[in-house]
Order: C-alpha cells, then structure tokens, then sequence
C-alpha cells in the first residue's frame, strides 16, 4: 500500500542514471501537478493534488475494497501453482467422464468442485487461471496503452496536419463497436492463440488512450511552465517527453486501471464467439467461461465459477479506477 | 447552425473514406488472402485462378479498390458464402437490422427509464445508502460479461421459472410483418397477441443488454445532476420560491441531462457491440448473431457489410447528436 506513496521504489532494479531521470519524472510529475492545478490548492489548506487524493482515497472504503481485491488476485497468480491441488493441465478424473451419461464428473474427495469435460480438476484449473487473466489483462492494457500513447503524444503534441490526421484514424477506430473491432482484428490472425486475444483487445483500448492523451496533452501545450521551457530553448522533444507527458499522465493511469476490467471481459467475450485460445492446456478464465457454454444448460456451474472469478477482480479493477478518477478529479475536493 | 451541419457531414465523409480504406485493407490481410479464406487450404490450383479472377483480384489495388468502393456504395457487397448462402449481403442485412434495432431500442429505454431518475435521487441524496447502493450496482453492472448476464436471465427467467421464451424474437409464425419490427408490426396490423409475444421475446435479451448503457447513463445523470445542484441559478430558483417541481424540471434537469445526451450517442457503439453477445444467446436473428455466424463461417461479404453498417450507425447517430445537442444548448454552435 505504501508503494503509491514512495514513487521510486518499483524501480530498483534499473540503471542509476535511468533511475536517476524516472525519479526526476515522478517528482515533476507530483509538484507540475500541483502547480496545474494552483487554484485548488488555497482551498484545501496547500495540499497537493497527488497528496490530498491519497489522503481521501485511504480513507474511501470503495478503494480499499478494490485495493484488496487486487492484491489477493496478483497474491494468487503468483502463489496459484503451489495452492493448487493437481496440475490444471492433468487429468485425474478421466475415467468419470462418458461422453453419454455424464460429460463432467461431480464433486468427490480430493477433488472439492469435481472436474471439466476433460477429466481435469476444475478448483486447479480456476487457481492456477488467475495467472493467464493477469497476463491477459496486464499485458492488453500496456499493448493499448503503448499504442494509445504513441497517436496521443503525436498528436497533442505537434497539434495542425498532425493532429488531424491522427484523430480522424483515432476517430474511425473509434467508431467501430469495440468488440467487433476486436474479433476483426484476431480475424487476421492464421490460428488463435492467447496473443491474438492480446492483441485484438489492446488494438481496441489504443483510440481510446490516443484521445485521452491528447485532450490533455492539448491542455499542456499552453500552460505557463510548457510556455516557460520554450522560452528557454529547451528541445522540443525534451518539452514534449519530460514537460507534457508527465503532466498528462493522470486521466490515463485511471483509464488503465478501468482498462484492466474490461480487457478480460474482452477477452471472455472472444472466447465465448470462438475467437479465443483454443489451447487450453493452461487455463483463462475467460477461456473456461467460454468453453463451458456447451454445457451451459446441464452443469451451469462449469460457467458460474470462472464467470465469478471474472465479476469480482473486473469489479476489484473498476472500483480502484472509479475512486482513483473521483480522487484525481479536481472538482471533486469541493 | 446550417455551417455547423455541413462541417460535420464533411467530416462523416471523412470517417466513412478512411474506414473504406480500412476495410478494404482489411479483407486483403486476412491469412492467405480472400481466395485461401474463401476456399479453405485444400482448394485446387483451378477453382482459386477462377475465384481470383471472377474477384479480379489479380487486378491492381487502386483498380480494385474503386470497383470496391464503387460497388459498395450502390449498396452492393457481394453475396454470402455462410450464413445464408446464395443471398447478397444486403439482403440479410435488410432482413435482419430490424431485430437489433429493436432489440437495442428496448434496451437503451429500460437503462434511461431506471439510470436517469436513479441518477438524479442519488445525487439529490449524496453519500446515502441509496446513493452508494446504486453506485456500487452501476460497476457491478459494467464487470458482469454481457453474455454471462444473458446466460444467467435465460436459465432462471426462461429455463428454470419458464416465465418467459426461451429464444427467438416471435413464437406466432403467421404473424403478419410489415417493418420487420414485431411489436410495431403486430400494433400495426391490430394482432394483439403477435405484439404481446413478440414483447415477451424482448424482456429477457433486452434487461440483458440494457446492463451496458445503464451503468454510463446513471454515472453521467449523477455527476451531471451534483455539478447543477451547485449552480447559482439553481439557488436562485430554489429563494424565488419556485416549487421542487419546476426547480428540478427547467433548471436541474435541463441542464443536467446534457451530458447524458452524448453519453446515450457514445453507448451506441457499447450497445451493438453487446448485441452481438446477447442476440447470440437468445438466438434472436438480428445482425448481432448474423456476424457472430460470420466469423465462424469466414463470411467475408456479409462480415464487410455488417461491420461497415455497424460503424455507420454509430457515426451517424452521434452525428445526430451533436446537432440535437446544438439545438438545445445555443453556446455549443459557436465553437
């Protein structure tokens, strides 16, 4: 919990020098924040902005909900292979399974949620899954937000011809329904895999933080330090890489955590429209999901278990996103 | 205004070129290009020259294109080779667009008919139970998959209570269809019962669906109605004396429901998208399930089409609202 207060710590590993110029972008990214918004801060006493949202986010029980959540699902992707009972990848249960009377055998000693259509135990199978959704969603929100971040600064930052012809793409990618743009996009893979799903979903998120990004990369461009740094001669790289994007990183980092929500509910979606992982020698939950239709009518609970794995970490990702943007607003401190 | 609507037309034609574009480029990236993915691995060296040749796919691109682009915009895309073999696109879009429409219309009215006047309570009753209740079902509503919702509605509304069909959009086959649309069609032609039943088929698909533009519009309402509430006028109305009910009519609420406005034009593209999952669980026959059919078939004209419309709707909608939006609030023309 103590990460978000201290900036510098995840990046322990790297580099001096490269340390060195991240530490310097978080502090200007924290103290610029404040300034951006120096009106607000006669109002609540001189706190910043960064300060006075962790200030009322430890005390937002939505948060905190959301924050526990989070942990316990990253807690058990790591931990998941030494938890689980059998190896999801196994099938001890193969003799119960007949096609005819009995396609998923029940629950019996050993075995506390009984196995899948193929004789594998499903309480392993939904452990160890965590660690495939992590991936899914993890990796899908950097992908998109990579992509969103690259079109975004393009545009907000040299603004003109630039500018629109970005958005206009931005604009087309936008207008085609998030989903069907998805399968489009896996559409063109030969043969699914579980990076296919990744990359159709993150193809979707990319017009969404390329907007985003603009809007207040825009905002920057007239602000006084931006104004200031020009006036000083600094490179116009430096201005964009180390005055503007640092300052516009706020609405984005929100955005990607909602992002992580509904990346594996995308990624499920695909899935249960056949357009997922077909390998399913190491489980998704998504995947489960989307398997499990076949016998949805017979043994729903096939369905309802990976289902609510995904309803409450996507429901642990939104609340965390949704108390961060009520945090980070400026408004909201009336 | 009238510069207002032709800068934005202009800009439509814009969006829709690029996305011909795209779609273009599209089919030809696809593994092994169109023939390959028509034809399957396996077909003979004779039948892929054919096909390429009947696609003139040996053709340059610019010529390709103009006859794709010129094709299309005669409203032809080709014929289908999956879904429903043998007939054009269009004819299966026409045949099947009313489904959604009505399917998305249903759901889009039950999110707006509970979301606004919850959105409007809760920030009247800040921090209540009520207030955090709702909210706290709004983001549950956004992390529960739109089909698992439907699975969910279907097993106990329809498989385990039998309360309402199972699947389909209509269980009268004689009924008379006029719009394609079967309530209106069925109110139409004075068959009560056609119209009942096909409203029951709605329910189901419908609450499923209206799970995704609910949880949007009722967050919008609350945040809007919160900013409103602050407003001086507001204040102002409230010391002249004027009842609640003019207060929260002409000053909150007119305000108020301006965002939401955009909101409801931006769900659209949430809501088609949905529509796809939901009418794929219901068996419902719209364009929703045509494509899921598609992909699974690789039906590349109808996949085309479908996609193409999807995008048009949601441009042409938010096109609607953005002016519907400059109709009603004057300060919006002038930017």
């Amino acid at each position: 919990m103590n990460d978000s207060q201290k900036p510098d710590q995840p990046h322990r590993g790297l580099g001096a020098r490269r340390k060195q110029r991240i530490d310097d972008l978080a502090a200007t990214s924290g103290t610029t924040t404040t300034v951006a918004e120096a009106g607000a801060i006669d109002e609540s006493g001189g706190v910043g902005l960064v300060a006075s949202a962790w200030r009322r986010l430890r005390r937002n029980p939505i948060f905190l909900i959301g924050l526990v959540i989070t942990c316990a699902f990253i807690l058990l992707a790591l931990l998941s292979p030494w938890i689980a009972p059998h190896d999801p990848a196994d099938n001890p249960l193969i003799d119960k399974v007949s096609r005819q009377s009995n396609p998923v055998p029940g629950p019996e000693p050993g075995f506390p949620l009984g196995g899948d259509d193929s004789g594998r135990d499903l309480l392993s199978r939904l452990l160890v899954g965590s660690q495939q959704t992590l991936l899914v969603g993890v990796c899908a929100t950097i992908f998109g937000l990579a992509g969103g971040l690259a079109l975004g600064t393009l545009a907000g930052a040299f603004g003109g011809w630039v500018d629109s012809v970005v958005m206009r793409i931005v604009d087309v990618m936008l207008s085609i329904p998030s989903l069907l743009l998805a399968v489009s996009i896996s559409a063109l893979a030969a043969r699914p895999s579980q990076w296919t799903v990744i990359i159709a979903v993150a193809v979707v998120q990319v017009p969404i933080f390329a907007r985003l990004l603009r809007g207040s990369m825009l905002a920057q461009r007239g602000k006084d330090h931006v104004l200031a740094a020009r006036a000083l001669g600094v490179k116009r790289s430096a201005i964009i890489l180390r005055h503007m994007l640092p300052n516009s990183l706020g609405p984005v980092i929100v955005q990607a955590t909602l992002v992580l929500a509904t990346a594996i509910i995308d990624a499920a979606a695909l899935s249960f429209l056949g357009l997922g992982n077909p390998d399913d020698s190491k489980p998704e939950w998504g995947q489960m999901l989307g398997q499990a239709q076949m016998y949805i009518y017979d043994h729903p609970h096939l369905a309802f278990y990976p289902a609510a794995c995904i309803i409450v970490v996507a429901l642990g990702f939104t609340l965390m996103g949704e108390s961060l943007r009520e945090a980070l607003d400026p408004k909201s401190r009336r | 205004m009238l510069k207002f609507i032709i800068r934005r037309l202009l800009q439509l034609v814009v969006v829709l070129f690029v996305l011909s574009i795209l779609l273009f480029a599209w089919l030809r990236a696809l593994p092994g290009g169109v023939v390959s993915a028509m034809l399957g691995e396996r077909a003979t060296p004779e039948s892929r020259a054919r096909l390429t040749e009947a696609f003139g796919l040996n053709e340059p691109l610019p010529v390709q294109y103009w006859r794709f682009l010129t094709r299309a915009l005669q409203g032809d895309f080709g014929v289908s080779t999956g879904v429903q073999p043998g007939k054009t696109a269009t004819s299966i879009l026409i045949e099947r667009f009313p489904a959604t429409i009505e399917l998305s219309f249903v759901a889009l009215m039950l999110a707006i008919v509970v979301a606004i006047p919850l959105g409007y309570l809760a920030a009247k009753k800040r921090a209540s139970f009520l207030d955090n209740t709702s909210i706290v079902a709004s983001l549950v509503g956004v992390a529960v998959p739109v089909f698992f919702l439907a699975f969910l509605l279907k097993y106990v509304f329809a498989i385990q209570l039998g309360w309402l069909p199972v699947s389909g959009r209509s269980s009268i086959p004689d009924a008379t269809h006029v719009t394609g649309f079967f309530v209106l069609d069925g109110l139409l032609t004075r068959e009560w019962d056609a119209a009942w039943d096909a409203l029951k088929h709605l329910i189901l698909p419908g609450i499923a669906l209206a799970s995704i533009p609910f949880a949007m519009v009722f967050r919008i309402t609350r945040a809007s109605v919160l900013e409103v509430l602050d407003e001086d006028f507001v204040r102002t109305a409230q010391a002249k004396g004027l009842s609640h009910r003019v207060v929260r009519g002409r000053h909150i609420m007119r305000n108020a429901l301006l965002p939401v406005i955009t909101a409801v034009g931006l769900q659209v593209g949430a809501l088609l998208a949905g529509a796809v999952l939901t009418e794929t669980v219901f068996n419902f026959g719209g364009i929703g399930e045509a494509l899921k059919f598609a992909f699974t078939l690789r039906d590349y004209p109808v996949l085309q089409l479908l996609v193409f419309v999807a995008a048009l709707t949601y441009v042409l909608v938010n096109l609607l609202v953005d002016i519907l939006y400059a109709v009603v609030d004057p300060r919006v023309r002038t930017r």
